[in-house]
């Protein structure tokens, strides 16, 4: 599923971010693994024990090249044979914006990992607010390549959105980080407006 | 010498089939004692030093000892998981001792219903006791001892085949290090055993099969076997494989004849794959053998599939293909599912076919991809 999102040198970089919160020998789960490029790295760096879940046939055979463990499911159907706080993470990657229920799926990642990575890309980014003002269409970006009609990102949220609906289900934020073009982004300017200059987004979060 | 060279280079050539007796009494699973049990099998690659790289493979409902390789320097079809074992190949005999044997029950060289019974000197027929994929299992291990192998690297097997791999890993947990479960599942659906049940009663209702007595006769329940065939090759394609292997077409002509001969493309299959089934193989085998599929129930039997898992370590590998209707994607993640939540390691993949369950013996490019890779990182499991 992360092949639905873009930029090779943005996703080294979300790796190089996720695989700089990842303790060493945790357990960790990951939905959405694609061909399993960061479940590999966390093996090689931080020696996990990892499993991943893709709903694709070719991704799954990828992973198994690597000698991952990987189950070829939909998340959205669930996560029903994992038990609760089963892992020490569970991360979706750029890919809650394409699940049917990101909701149910949040929900259930929660149930089952003791930690909760989730990152994605933020709809409230000044060049997609004025790509909508100024052009009248659906933004696209280097990260939203996508027409309207064929767009895997169903369920496009902001940073706003994010934080409303975790604040509503009492899920507590355990650290979240901000990048812009494919870097962390800590000045002042943008943590006074955040939503408005970053460009994509990571939760930690846990309930 | 000058025979090999007619083998393709990547076959394991010239090979034997061997046998083993097993010279203690085995308590089946239905409690009944025997013994006089004979084991066919073959043995492709070379065992190593530490004899640590030996895999099990299980064959289906009909198949036999004979994998991989060629019988004689006359034969000219190979083995029946040919494509998968040689050299370079899935199973690689470069790297791998590959094991497989005929089961018990069977008509291939094992000690079955056909056999001699050594007190009556007369074939079993139905006096051979039933028995289970447990009995099955159980007699392998017995070759698997004689070979002098503590830990196999790997069990493997497709629709049946996948039945005895699992079971492998509950009866014997601690001498399987992988698991390859094929197109199986962990108890057949109501709608499989239902097409076995028509197999069966085409058999025991043809008048030579004379209540499991013909191995004297010159008659053989020949009708019935292969209306036994006829049904099971229903069941190992899907409707969309049949559409296109057949569609409506007849066999050659253009119109019908108006009579009840075999007209169309798909009757004339189905007849001609009952015929040359009954050249190869034993009525009573069949009633043996399908039973043994449809007794099998390892959610029953160990009261849930965690709990049949519980004991084992073992890596597993599930495939399913997604045509597939007698052995469904459903049953093999129930599989994997329950795998999962006692915490083992295990994989899944759904290979997208249109091929029914004969995938499983067709599909081999997808399956070579994902075994060869996971026989690869067995090592690392048992660090």
């Amino acid at each position: 599923m992360n092949s639905h999102y873009a930029t090779s040198q943005g996703l080294h970089v979300n790796y190089e971010i996720i695989s700089d919160i990842i303790e060493q020998k945790t357990k960790v789960l990951d939905l959405g693994c694609g061909s399993g490029e960061l479940l590999k790295l966390l093996k090689d760096k931080k020696q996990i024990i990892g499993r991943g879940i893709d709903i694709n046939q070719e991704n799954i055979i990828k992973c198994l090249e690597k000698g991952l463990s990987v189950v070829q499911g939909n998340i959205d159907e669930g996560l029903k044979e994992f038990l609760d706080k089963s892992y020490d993470y569970v991360i979706l990657n750029q890919t809650l914006q394409s699940t049917v229920s990101p909701d149910f799926v949040v929900e259930e990642m929660l149930r089952v990992g003791k930690k909760v990575v989730i990152s994605f890309p933020n709809f409230a980014y000044w060049r997609i607010r004025f790509y909508l003002v100024f052009n009248g269409k659906m933004p696209k970006s280097k990260i939203l390549p996508f027409e309207w009609y064929n767009t895997p990102n169903i369920h496009l949220l902001t940073i706003k959105d994010f934080i409303e609906f975790v604040q509503k289900r009492d899920i507590k934020i355990i650290d979240k980080i901000y990048m812009t073009r494919a870097k962390i982004r800590k000045s002042l300017f943008h943590r006074l407006f955040t939503n408005l200059f970053t460009e994509e987004v990571m939760f930690i979060v846990s309930k | 010498m000058s025979i090999e060279i007619k083998f393709p280079q990547n076959s394991v050539g010239l090979v034997e089939t061997k046998f083993f007796d097993i010279n203690d009494e085995i308590e089946l699973e239905s409690g009944v004692k025997f013994d006089s049990i004979t084991i066919a099998y073959e043995t492709y690659g070379e065992l190593n030093e530490t004899k640590d790289n030996a895999i099990l493979l299980f064959h289906a409902l009909t198949g036999d000892a004979h994998a991989a390789g060629y019988s004689s320097a006359e034969d000219k079809k190979p083995g029946w998981w040919d494509i998968m074992v040689g050299p370079g190949k899935t199973f690689d005999t470069n790297k791998y001792f590959v094991i497989c044997s005929n089961m018990l029950g069977g008509c291939k060289g094992t000690t079955g219903p056909s056999s001699i019974n050594p007190k009556t000197k007369k074939p079993y027929g139905v006096s051979f006791p039933v028995i289970t994929i447990e009995d099955v299992v159980n007699v392998q291990k017995k070759l698997v001892d004689f070979l002098g192998i503590n830990k196999l690297y790997s069990v493997a097997g497709g629709s049946m085949g996948g039945m005895q791999a699992m079971q492998w890993a509950i009866s014997y947990p601690e001498m399987v290090s992988s698991v390859i479960v094929i197109a199986s599942t962990s108890r057949l659906s109501a709608q499989g055993i239902a097409f076995n049940a028509v197999g069966r009663n085409a058999i025991i209702s043809d008048v030579n099969w004379n209540n499991g007595n013909y191995y004297e006769s010159s008659n053989a329940p020949d009708r019935g076997l292969s209306i036994a065939r006829m049904v099971g090759h229903i069941t190992y394609l899907c409707e969309e494989a049949m559409h296109k292997k057949f569609g409506r077409r007849f066999q050659n002509k253009d119109v019908p004849d108006f009579t009840f001969d075999v007209d169309f493309q798909v009757e004339s299959y189905l007849q001609h794959q009952g015929e040359i089934f009954v050249d190869r193989f034993d009525a009573n085998s069949y009633l043996y053998i399908t039973k043994a599929v449809d007794y099998f129930d390892i959610q029953n039997k160990y009261n849930s599939l965690e709990n049949a898992f519980s004991k084992t370590d073992a890596k597993f590998l599930v495939i399913s293909f997604s045509s597939d209707w007698l052995f469904p994607s459903s049953q093999a993640k129930e599989i994997v599912n329950s795998l999962m939540k006692i915490q083992k390691d295990v994989s899944f993949c759904e290979i997208d076919s249109p091929c029914g369950h004969d995938a499983f013996l067709l599909e081999h490019e997808q399956q070579e991809r994902i075994i060869k890779s996971f026989l690869n990182d067995i090592g690392g499991a048992n660090e």
